[in-house]
């Protein structure tokens, strides 16, 4: 007796696994290695990664002058992608204009990168309001705070945007702990059945908080977990910028032309704390730390970019300068104290304030007018 | 011509999806089976696969799905099956889909309806039964609406698809089959103004959604005691027309408040201190509640003893100091 279940083609199963070791385009020395075995993937033009150069040493000192004004008492507190530019530039590198971002609390600096006014970008770390900038504007949904719970959002909205004929993607990034929440496997499902153009990047920086990698999950890579909704997954060594933008524009182009959703575990390391108010030494031995110096994505690609002429110690300065600009200008208007209305509490709840909400917004003006 | 709660509610859902293209109905069984209640039956058949369709059985999936897809300019309309099967969206519903448009400072904004069968009283087994209300209505950033009447059925799911807000729309299935002459469509009045469906001028009896008949009920049996009972139908908890129940009660002078959610922190507690508050003045007794208990909805053999009855209404009418 047969039954009615639909035969496994053998091809179809392995185009949808991904590369048994992850892709790497360029290695920790800046050599252009024989990229993956298949030949899928092609290594960006000089142009372009010697402007994904520029924007992951900018990024870069945005994220140090970041946790630098948590000291300072300017944000209440920061997660640092300190290691992750790779990923974070790489990933806005790879939209286009009509794309949709779905960040976490940790791409702070995706957001920058992608031209968000980096005072507005911090609003949500310094606390004038959750989110300080335009989502509509900026095509950004808010950085999601909980745990994976914005990838069903991205799904839903790539779809929508295909039901009204528009041309764009939405991509969300979600972090290795993040890959353990069920509305992580619900998004998936949902943009597998619905044929929804949507990219998922895990950052896999290897811990969620203090928990490592090993006690999320058993699975031989979190790209394993595409699979099992039908969706094609792909492994890559995440702190390689030219792997990012590489294996993300396939995906991308992927999803935009009607073949559904992708599933992307980019590999790579959290070097700082969780956030400026967690101690890694309880949980991780310097040692391993060291170990991912050698693979810094910035390292790396200003050897592979010097190597093919592409940049020189001037072109290096000049970025370094334009990277301490930025962090003054931003540190600078950071010093001011943000103008903060009480009464806005209440402006946004419901279209229109309810009675009840009224009246409330009278207490709290009538105490502010008193001084308390 | 009789009409039923459930042929209203697909009516409404009808004419919005006529009405507005980017009206969509989703969730689970909504398509060809027309959903466990046939609330949805005939619109996969009448709109197509593109206007109502089922999803995969993830209920936190179908909220987040439908929060993306309302950031991108639709008008989502999705079933939870029933009461107790929505606790897996409520992140979704807390976090994002009763903030969005806060947290974004009104740039975002997400008019979800989303469609929960409560309440008990129809012999269900375990987790079919509970009265979740409360749950939403102490969220910030959703509003909360509840029929009591086939023609509010229809006119309060047409307000909240219409709606700028997202809305917890709470259908009383014990009243699902319930039947009345109406013609539709019907516009009865808009969210947030109680309606009084009794006039009374002893006591105020402050009901929604399946407690309304029961209050009803007890009104008529109250009358034969010479107690005249006004009864008053909240229609949405949030907004809650606290105007129109301090009118009554401070004419009355006495109130009770019904619901079948278990008692403790619920909406009836949040009731009746407001209309201490307002009505301190005018109170001749304390401010009753009739509630269900405070345990586990109890399995189906004991619900009689569970749901908030006329007896247990009478009772406390009773006790509102009439000597």
């Amino acid at each position: 007796m047969e039954l009615p279940v639909d035969h496994l083609e053998q091809d179809r199963v392995a185009g949808l696994l991904p590369s048994p070791d992850p892709i790497q385009l360029i290695d920790e020395n800046g050599a252009v290695t024989s990229g993956d075995v298949a030949g899928v993937y092609e290594l960006p033009p000089v142009q372009t990664l010697a402007e994904a150069y520029r924007r992951m040493v900018v990024g870069r000192r945005f994220d140090a002058e970041a946790t630098a004004l948590t000291r300072q008492g300017r944000l209440a507190v920061y997660p640092s992608s300190k290691g992750q530019e790779a990923c974070q530039v790489g990933g806005v590198l790879a939209l286009a204009e009509q794309d949709w971002l779905f960040p976490t609390y940790r791409d702070t600096m995706s957001l920058v990168m992608r031209g968000v006014d980096p005072v507005d970008a911090l609003g949500l770390l310094r606390g004038d309001w959750h989110c300080g900038y335009d989502p509509m504007k900026e095509r950004i949904a808010p950085q999601c705070t909980p745990l994976a719970t914005h990838a069903p959002h991205a799904a839903g909205l790539a779809y929508a945007a295909r039901r009204r004929g528009e041309d764009a993607v939405a991509l969300a990034f979600i972090g290795d702990g993040g890959t353990s929440e069920g509305d992580f496997h619900e998004a998936l499902n949902f943009a597998a059945v619905f044929n929804a153009p949507a990219v998922f990047l895990v950052q896999n920086n290897r811990y969620a908080i203090s928990v490592p990698l090993s006690r999320q999950t058993a699975a031989p890579s979190l790209a394993y977990k595409g699979i099992g909704y039908g969706i094609r997954s792909e492994q890559i060594d995440g702190n390689d910028v030219a792997a990012v933008l590489a294996v993300l524009s396939e995906a991308m182009s992927h999803a935009r032309s009607g073949h559904g959703p992708m599933l992307i575990e980019a590999h790579t390391y959290r070097i700082e704390a969780h956030t400026n108010a967690d101690d890694a030494g309880r949980y991780r031995d310097p040692s391993e730390t060291a170990m991912w110096v050698p693979r810094d994505p910035i390292s790396r690609l200003e050897r592979y970019l010097t190597g093919v002429g592409a940049l020189d110690d001037q072109a290096v300065r000049r970025v370094q300068d334009e990277a301490e600009a930025f962090a003054e200008e931003l540190r600078s208007r950071m010093g001011a104290d943000p103008a903060v209305r009480p009464e806005e509490m209440f402006s946004h709840v419901l279209a229109e304030p309810t009675a009840q909400l009224r009246a409330q917004r009278e207490t709290v003006r009538e105490l502010v007018m008193r001084g308390d | 011509m009789a009409v039923s709660m459930v042929q209203a509610l697909n009516a409404a859902l009808r004419d919005a999806m006529r009405a507005d293209d980017s009206v969509v109905v989703f969730g689970e069984d909504v398509g060809a089976l027309g959903g466990v209640f046939r609330v949805t039956d005939g619109l996969t058949a009448d709109f197509g696969e593109e206007r109502c369709f089922d999803t995969p059985l993830a209920e936190s999936g179908i909220v987040g799905f439908a929060t993306g897809m309302a950031m991108r300019g639709f008008r989502p309309v999705v079933e939870m099956q029933f009461d107790a099967f929505a606790y897996p969206a409520f992140e979704q519903v807390a976090s994002h889909v009763a903030k969005m448009r806060n947290r974004t400072r009104g740039s975002v904004t997400v008019p979800i309806v989303i469609r929960i069968p409560y309440g008990g009283g129809i012999g269900g087994v375990e987790h079919h039964s509970d009265s979740s209300e409360s749950h939403y209505a102490h969220i910030p950033g959703l509003k909360v609406a509840t029929p009591a009447t086939v023609d509010d059925a229809y006119s309060l799911l047409r307000e909240a698809i219409d709606d700028p807000d997202p809305v917890v729309f709470m259908e009383p299935k014990g009243l699902y089959w319930s039947k009345a002459e109406v013609a539709l469509p019907a516009r009865t009045a808009p969210f947030g103004h109680a309606l009084s469906r009794r006039e009374g001028s002893d006591v105020t009896l402050v009901a929604y959604g399946p407690t309304v008949p029961v209050a009803l009920e007890a009104a008529e049996a109250a009358a034969e005691n010479g107690k005249e009972v006004e009864v008053i139908d909240l229609r949405t908890l949030v907004p809650y027309d606290e105007a129109a129940v301090t009118k009554s009660v401070s004419t009355t002078g006495r109130c009770v408040v019904i619901s079948e959610a278990t008692g403790f922190a619920g909406i009836a507690g949040e009731i009746a201190a407001q209309v201490q508050r307002a009505c301190f003045y005018s109170l001749a007794a304390p401010v009753h509640r009739v509630t269900g208990f405070d345990i586990p909805y109890p399995p189906p053999m004991h619900e009689q003893h569970y749901l908030p009855g006329v007896d247990r209404v009478l009772d406390a009418i009773e006790q509102l100091e009439w000597d």
